[in-house]
């Protein structure tokens, strides 16, 4: 017979979890589970939809500013180094 | 100069976090190492993963050298909850280990962005040192978790623990913000 007892999570245990759910990096066991518990409750899918939006928003958060004089001045006698 | 600009955001976040009045100076300490050590690359790792290494070792030093160093304790940072219990019923309550305060949806007005990522961009920064660089790696430059792990040294394990406190604290930073701009 199938062993049909499953991981009970209360959202206490949810919220330690998030992180890894969302990069896939927990188990498939711990997958099944969280996904049981976001169909029950709300407060963990809206605190999911959270750290989510605050992945995407750290993405946003993405600079490239222009590389200084300096920098460029330390690639050019580089360049010209290997040229000789 | 592809590399320099790809990554010249990343570098200069990474070098604050030891010698924030001279990271300037520590991105260019780190691009001279490595182009006078390209020739002992031996592609072990990838370029982007030892670029970063030699950052670490040089900004590290400098922060040392300013006397900035930061106890391992502090490097890490507390192992506090993701969410602090008060906001759970408590024990011998019916719903024990459930919200008492559960987490309203954060506002997805374009209007709020802007303003959204300075807030994020500065709770970033308060963020213990290498949860502050796993974050940077991960969230920001998107770089996968191997690739940090190889330039920060650390396991994988360590990865994804200094990564879910990162995000978390983060998380509750937006949402004091977000509660405090409602209320305000």
């Amino acid at each position: 017979m199938a062993d049909d007892r499953q991981r009970h999570l209360d959202c206490i245990d949810v919220v330690e979890l998030v992180s890894d759910y969302l990069d896939g990096a927990g188990s498939a066991e711990e997958r099944v589970a969280l996904e049981q518990h976001f169909l029950i409750c709300g407060g963990c899918m809206r605190y999911v939809e959270q750290v989510r939006a605050t992945v995407e928003a750290a993405r946003e958060t993405k600079d490239t500013p222009e590389p200084p004089e300096e920098l460029r001045k330390l690639f050019r006698a580089f360049q010209a180094s290997k040229k000789t | 100069m592809e590399l320099v600009a790809r990554h010249g955001g990343a570098m200069l976040r990474i070098a604050r976090v030891y010698a924030p009045s001279a990271a300037d100076e520590v991105v260019q300490e780190a691009w001279a190492e490595l182009l006078t050590s390209l020739d002992r690359f031996e592609g072990r790792s990838s370029v982007k993963t030892w670029l970063f290494k030699i950052l670490l070792n040089v900004a590290r030093a400098r922060g040392r050298k300013e006397g900035r160093s930061i106890p391992m304790s502090a490097l890490e940072g507390d192992d506090e909850p993701a969410v602090p219990a008060e906001r759970f019923q408590g024990q011998g309550h019916l719903w024990a280990g459930h919200w008492a305060a559960a987490p309203v949806a954060f506002p997805s007005d374009p209007a709020v962005r802007s303003e959204t990522r300075k807030k994020l961009k500065a709770a970033i920064d308060e963020l213990p040192a290498l949860q502050r660089e796993v974050m940077i790696l991960r969230d920001v430059e998107e770089w996968d978790s191997q690739d940090v792990c190889n330039a920060l040294g650390i396991s994988d394990t360590n990865q994804r623990v200094l990564l879910h406190r990162a995000r978390s604290r983060v998380r509750a930073s937006l949402e004091a913000y977000f509660e405090g701009a409602s209320h305000g």
